[in-house]
């Protein structure tokens, strides 16, 4: 992974240094709360329902497990021993004093990692497929390119006050795994034909109140060219977008209210612009310079298929059943890739305690060269392990906690903080993750159930990306009393679409017998191997409302 | 009134007028409309430009001007910083460009970069602490208006 140089660390001290001052004069009552809470979210800071949480940046959500037993040390002695991963690869603490964040932020430069830019309306922490660089299907590794960006858009001085957040995604592969079509700009990496690379350049994607669908404007923009054309959406975007209104200030509003030709016209003429005003490109040089940071790392030459490894899957059935569900075929010969998964009833989502850090990290360090990722979808994933060595880390992980073998099934959803903690949240939303979790405990009927994303958000913030569930659901407030809303549908692959509201929403006590009857009714008419949302697609909405239908659940218009 | 220019607290020369009530004597910093309104002969004049008014409309009219003042009427409204981006880069404005409105030390890091070399810093702020802003980072990894060449160029 990347390692900072003197300058790279330098700019991430000095910055704990600032907002140590910045800090010192909130305290004084120099700094108003309203000046200062622009400062501090652009350090991750937020004031939430009970106390400040600070988000920390995990980059492409690429972490070390030297980074990630800070982590832990921090969770132990600023916050309540644990953190939380996000649904932007990012960890969260959520009970940190302000007088301590300024040491938090030195104990992260201590590691290279800091929380610039992981909130306010700025560029936010890049993120990325999470099987960068191991993956079958990756045509271009994106994280030198990651990393690039991540360094261009640090301190921005033109885009640090836009009209609001801005998100940037890559992938290299084919199978969208980071949702590049739901973000302010996606970057797909590929090759021409004469192997030269570049990027498909979506733009004016993203979930919230208004979920769209990010438009390709560029099929090909050369590597060179990286960066200024970024630049010049950017600055389209600084000066015209929207600042009446926060609701309509995201750049797929802009995108939306220009059209996408005149959109992509005023990029091109920015573009052109900026090439006569002197940008510069980006260098062969400076691009080989951090893509050796990504180099694989030292693999054996292994054969592909592993003796011992084929016997523990006919001995063991449990093992048999997470190998099924939680290992992914690597690109090296004898190696796989394993996804620890975080989900499980009785924890909210994403949450990991300070001491199952540290076994992480252990586990890494053994299995994993060292290295672990973050994933949009709030687990975690060891990239380089040996097939040979999977039988004893599953053991490993089956005793922290993290082999529940869930990934892609109903139980391995995606939620939002909710109500619990965020000022934003209309409805808490852990509490019923919590309570689907356990009632859709059986692993065979999760099984026979297949891939089914399911979503959910506290508010039409839509943090917990219910727009992008094949069920979403989504949490709002009619006169003091939590409802639910159930959306079908959504997808945040390649063949993007948005959930539709299915009709009425819920009372908590309904959500449960709600989606019981939903997956009655997609099990009664599938066809075989036809997943959830496939099934959804060919029938559409109607056969789903027949839940309304069912005298035990009342629905309420909301 | 005293300003920031030039990495310096200097006594400033220039008056605001908006074109209503008396004009005040010396150099003036007007709107756009002011200034192709009424009659500024015999002085220096700068243009105050407000975020709703784009560098490219007046870019015809730059060479009158011995100085552009960029108003923040928030500090998170950021369109200023393109202006000034603009002005220096694309239509090679040299002379003085200047915050003012909501600008306090936090932002002069970045105004700088962008090509302002002169601020207003607001009311009730400490215009001493205000300079120690530019001393905030010591290395920056974009080019922009003080750096024309990449950190990666420079290492």
């Amino acid at each position: 992974m990347y390692i900072y140089n003197q300058h790279d660390q330098q700019i991430v001290e000095q910055r704990a240094a600032q907002f140590r001052d910045q800090v010192k004069r909130r305290l004084s009552g120099e700094l108003k709360e309203d000046e200062f809470r622009i400062l501090r979210l652009q350090n991750g800071l937020y004031l939430q329902i009970h106390a400040y949480m600070l988000r920390v940046a995990v980059p492409y959500g690429l972490m070390s497990s030297r980074q990630l037993r800070m982590l832990s040390a921090i969770a132990t002695k600023y916050d309540r021993g644990y953190g939380h991963m996000t649904t932007r690869q990012n960890i969260q603490f959520n009970w940190p004093s302000l007088e301590d964040v300024p040491n938090i932020l030195d104990d992260l430069a201590k590691v290279q990692m800091h929380a610039i830019q992981t909130s306010g309306n700025c560029i936010r922490n890049i993120s990325a497929d999470q099987l960068a660089g191991a993956a079958q299907d990756e045509v271009v590794d994106p994280r030198p390119y990651a990393e690039i960006m991540r360094q261009w858009s640090t301190f921005h001085p033109e885009f640090a006050y836009l009209p609001r957040k801005f998100k940037f995604a890559f992938t290299g592969a084919k199978e969208d795994r980071a949702a590049i079509k739901f973000h302010d700009i996606g970057y797909r990496a590929v090759k021409n034909n004469a192997d030269d690379i570049g990027f498909e350049v979506y733009v004016g994607g993203g979930m919230g109140r208004t979920p769209m669908i990010g438009k390709m404007i560029n099929s090909f923009v050369p590597e060179a060219d990286l960066i200024t054309y970024t630049e010049a959406i950017m600055r389209v975007y600084n000066q015209f977008g929207r600042r009446d209104n926060k609701y309509k200030a995201r750049i797929k509003i802009l995108v939306h209210e220009l059209g996408v030709e005149e959109f992509t016209r005023r990029v091109d003429a920015e573009f052109t612009a900026l090439g006569r005003d002197g940008a510069v490109p980006l260098d062969r040089a400076e691009i080989e310079r951090v893509a050796a940071y990504f180099t694989d790392p030292d693999y054996a030459d292994m054969p592909d298929q592993c003796g011992a490894l084929a016997q523990n899957l006919l001995d063991n059935k449990d093992f048999s059943f997470w190998h099924k569900q939680n290992v992914l075929p690597h690109k090296k010969a004898g190696y796989a890739i394993v996804n620890l998964s975080l989900k499980k009833p009785g924890v909210p989502p994403g949450d990991i305690t300070d001491k199952q850090m540290l076994v992480v990290a252990d586990l890494a360090d053994q299995y994993s060269f060292g290295e672990l990722r973050s994933t949009h979808e709030q687990n975690l994933v060891f990239a380089d392990v040996r097939k040979e060595d999977l039988f004893d880390l599953w053991q490993s992980l089956r005793d922290t906690g993290f082999a529940e073998p869930n990934i892609g099934t109903m139980q391995d959803m995606i939620c939002c903080p909710g109500l619990d903690f965020c000022t934003l949240a209309n409805a808490r939303s852990i509490p019923i993750a919590d309570k689907i979790t356990s009632r859709f405990d059986d692993m065979d009927y999760l099984y026979d159930l297949g891939e089914l994303k399911l979503k959910m958000s506290g508010c039409i913030n839509a943090c917990g990306h219910h727009h992008v569930g094949h069920i979403g659901i989504l949490g709002v407030n009619k006169k003091g009393t939590e409802f639910y809303q159930i959306t079908l549908g959504g997808d945040a692959t390649d063949t993007a679409s948005i959930g539709r509201i299915l009709g009425r929403g819920f009372p908590e006590d309904e959500i449960i017998p709600a989606l019981e009857e939903i997956l009655k009714i997609y099990i009664d008419i599938r066809t075989p191997g036809e997943r959830f949302i496939d099934t959804y697609r060919r029938v559409g909405a109607t056969p789903f409302k027949a839940i309304y239908e069912e005298f035990s659940l009342r629905g309420a218009e909301l | 009134m005293k300003i920031i220019k030039d990495k310096a607290i200097v006594e400033d020369s220039w008056t605001h007028y908006d074109g209503t009530g008396d004009m005040p004597a010396g150099d003036l910093i007007v709107p756009h409309k002011v200034w192709k309104e009424v009659d500024l002969t015999g002085r220096k004049v700068g243009l105050r430009l407000e975020p709703d008014d784009h560098p490219g409309d007046i870019a015809g009219d730059l060479n009158s001007f011995d100085l552009i003042a960029i108003n923040f009427p928030t500090f998170n409204d950021g369109r200023g910083y393109s202006y000034a981006k603009i002005l220096r880069d694309r239509f090679g404005y040299r002379k003085e460009i200047r915050a003012i409105g909501d600008v306090m030390r936090d932002q002069i890091f970045y105004m700088q970069r962008c090509g302002f070399n002169a601020y207003e810093v607001k009311a009730g702020r400490d215009i001493n602490d205000a300079l120690l802003a530019f001393d905030d980072f010591t290395v920056t990894y974009q080019t922009s208006a003080d750096e024309a060449i990449p950190l990666y160029r420079r290492r």
